[in-house]
């Protein structure tokens, strides 16, 4: 019998000659992450079971990015905690604020995880990862302390579902839109303890962020990890990133999978998922009059260049509409270099955006963004549960960039097919 | 093991930015996140709850951010077992290796009020509605490898176990 992708990453990793779904094995990790609210409880069970060194420390990854820059004393405190470590342990890959910004975006982007990986990170959006052809999965903060004092760590062999995208996609839909049209599809534990694999002849034309971002929200459909099999988009992306060597693997053509779902994506228009669990999703077109205060494009599900460039093509010219916040999030700060060298920042200024620093901030309701009772956002973030952004009377739906930016001018969710496009743009 | 207590009922897909909103992920003491448990489900829910009760929830408890908070905030309020239909996975992982005592049924979420009693034997798999005479439960048998953990007092413990 043959093997998917996830389960021969798993199986080279346990050093076994096959794995089966359902198997509990031992596996070594390449890389394990966490960040400012994560690691400083990893950082006290790793001390409190004896401590020493961390098990290499070129393969923990500590990026502060929740509530930096510190937005509190509290939260100052647990950035030091992980500070001090990280200095201590002379740990490789830790970044200050300025240097990095969100933790998925960030490593990707560094090429800090890599094809052929497996990565945990005590941050459920750890899946991201999984756009490379990597098997990457959100842990809690114990397992990350027993993957830095032991390099390994336990895992259930998933059961794969096959998610299989064909047809050509229709003006101002993006990676956001498709996976939230699945997660609608299949319920927020439609993939539950499953593996999710992209597959298909539109996942073959669409460019990295597009995988990044579908990647990103597997966890929002309870999948372990989401994966794409690696081809030449992905050897263009890992391109001079890599520091370390990488393997691409392929899923066998006698592979088993739990359930096989085929989806025409021309029939896919832009998404809006309203609150306050991801799979509440409408179509752009029936979402009804449904008044904003505050939009923000950023995340590390979409706060990459191509995303910024979604949002400057609608905002350029036009202005965010009154009474509104429009919050814009560079996700890393080659991102925000990119993003200032393009011009996008000036036509985001122009439209009264705010630009954020990279941070998590208000995706998770930390700082730099957060709800009244009563109040609505539009966010290109992953998650709209209660008090997600706030205050728990607050609402969050969440759309791509697309109908974010659209959103901010018109003060109410629309699509951008609602704005006046001149001829010729 | 046994645990005897009210049961307090959630319905489907409690996530953990619920049971511990991140406003309150400034800090990692335990006793200043359970004071904020579940607090955007139920304000008072902190408050009401005493040492011994018991959750009961649907499908997909713990569902979304991995924050071990979640099961630090529902442990240190006292709280002996959850129960539901289903759980999501980081959420199932992290209690066991921060050492909740999580079970799974089928029967229960339907057959129980808010409010009633009842007891859990871990031993025997059973749940049991105390001052009824509903038929007795079964939970789902606990994996050995996940048994063993809980044995051992969660993952650090069962691996410094290993390594001596
Ligand atoms: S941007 Fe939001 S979803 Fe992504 S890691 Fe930060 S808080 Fe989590």
């Amino acid at each position: 019998m043959g093997m998917t992708i996830t389960e021969k990453i798993l199986c080279e990793h346990a050093d076994l000659k096959e794995v089966h779904p359902g198997e509990l094995i031992n596996a070594r990790v390449d890389i394990a992450l966490g960040n400012d609210i994560t690691a400083p409880i990893a950082i006290a069970e790793f001390e409190k079971a004896g401590g020493g060194k961390v098990y290499d420390r070129d393969k923990v990854v500590l990026i502060p990015d929740h509530f930096v820059p510190n937005k509190d004393i509290a939260s100052a405190g647990q950035c030091k905690v992980m500070r001090e470590f990280a200095k201590e342990q002379i740990i490789t890959h830790y970044y200050e604020v300025g240097e990095a910004g969100i933790e998925h975006a960030f490593l990707p982007e560094q090429g800090i995880v890599l094809p052929g990986d497996l990565v945990i990170g005590a941050d459920s959006h750890t899946c991201t990862y999984g756009a490379l052809g990597a098997f990457a999965t959100g842990v809690g903060s114990t397992d990350l302390a027993a993957a830095m004092l032991t390099g390994e760590l336990w895992f259930k062999v998933p059961r794969t579902m096959k998610i299989l995208l064909y047809g050509n996609m229709q003006k101002w839909v993006s990676g956001k839109d498709l996976i939230l049209y699945i997660i609608g599809m299949i319920g927020v534990d439609g993939a539950r303890y499953r593996a999710m694999e992209f597959a298909g002849e539109t996942v073959e034309k669409l460019g990295m962020a597009a995988r990044l971002t579908i990647a990103n929200m597997v966890i929002e459909a309870g999948a372990k990890n989401g994966i794409f099999i690696p081809d030449n988009v992905t050897r263009e992306y890992v391109h001079g990133k890599g520091k370390r060597n990488y393997k691409f693997y392929t899923s066998d053509p006698d592979a088993e999978y739990a359930e096989v779902i085929e989806i025409d994506v021309g029939k896919i228009e832009p998404q809006v998922a309203f609150p306050h669990i991801p799979s509440n999703v409408r179509d752009v077109s029936q979402v009804g009059e449904v008044m904003i205060d505050q939009v923000v494009i950023g995340s590390c599900t979409n706060g990459r260049i191509e995303d910024l460039r979604i949002a400057a093509k609608i905002l350029n010219g036009r202005k965010a509409a009154p009474y509104l916040r429009l919050i814009i999030v560079p996700a890393t700060r080659e991102i925000y270099k990119m993003a200032l060298r393009e011009g996008l920042m000036g036509i985001f200024i122009d439209a009264n955006a705010t630009i954020s620093p990279p941070s998590c901030g208000a995706c998770l309701g930390g700082h730099m963004g957060v709800l009244a009772n009563g109040e609505r956002a539009v966010a290109t973030t992953n998650r709209n549960f209660v008090g997600r952004m706030g205050h728990s009377g607050s609402e969050v739906y969440l759309a791509g960039p697309a109908v974010a930016a659209a959103s901010a001018v018109l003060g109410r969710i629309a699509a951008p097919d609602e704005l006046a496009w001149g001829s010729g743009s | 093991m046994k645990h005897r207590g009210r049961v307090w009922k959630f319905g489907d897909h409690i996530d953990t930015d619920v049971i511990i909103p991140a406003r309150y992920l400034t800090t990692t003491s335990p006793e200043i996140l359970a004071a904020h448990c579940l607090e955007d489900a139920d304000p008072t829910f902190a408050k009401k709850v005493k040492a011994g009760d018991i959750i009961v929830a649907g499908e997909n408890f713990g569902c979304g951010s991995s924050r071990e908070h979640a099961p630090i905030a529902i442990k240190t309020a006292g709280i002996a077992c959850v129960i539901a239909r289903s759980f999501a996975r980081i959420f199932y992982r992290n209690a066991f290796n921060m050492g909740l005592s999580i079970y799974e049924s089928e029967d229960l979420w339907d057959r129980i009020s808010d409010g009633q009693k009842i007891e859990v034997d871990s031993g025997r798999g059973t749940i049991r509605i105390i001052n009824s005479n509903a038929d007795l439960m079964r939970i789902q048998p606990i994996p050995p490898f996940m048994q063993e953990l809980i044995n051992d007092g969660g993952l650090m413990k069962h691996l410094s176990k290993k390594r001596s």
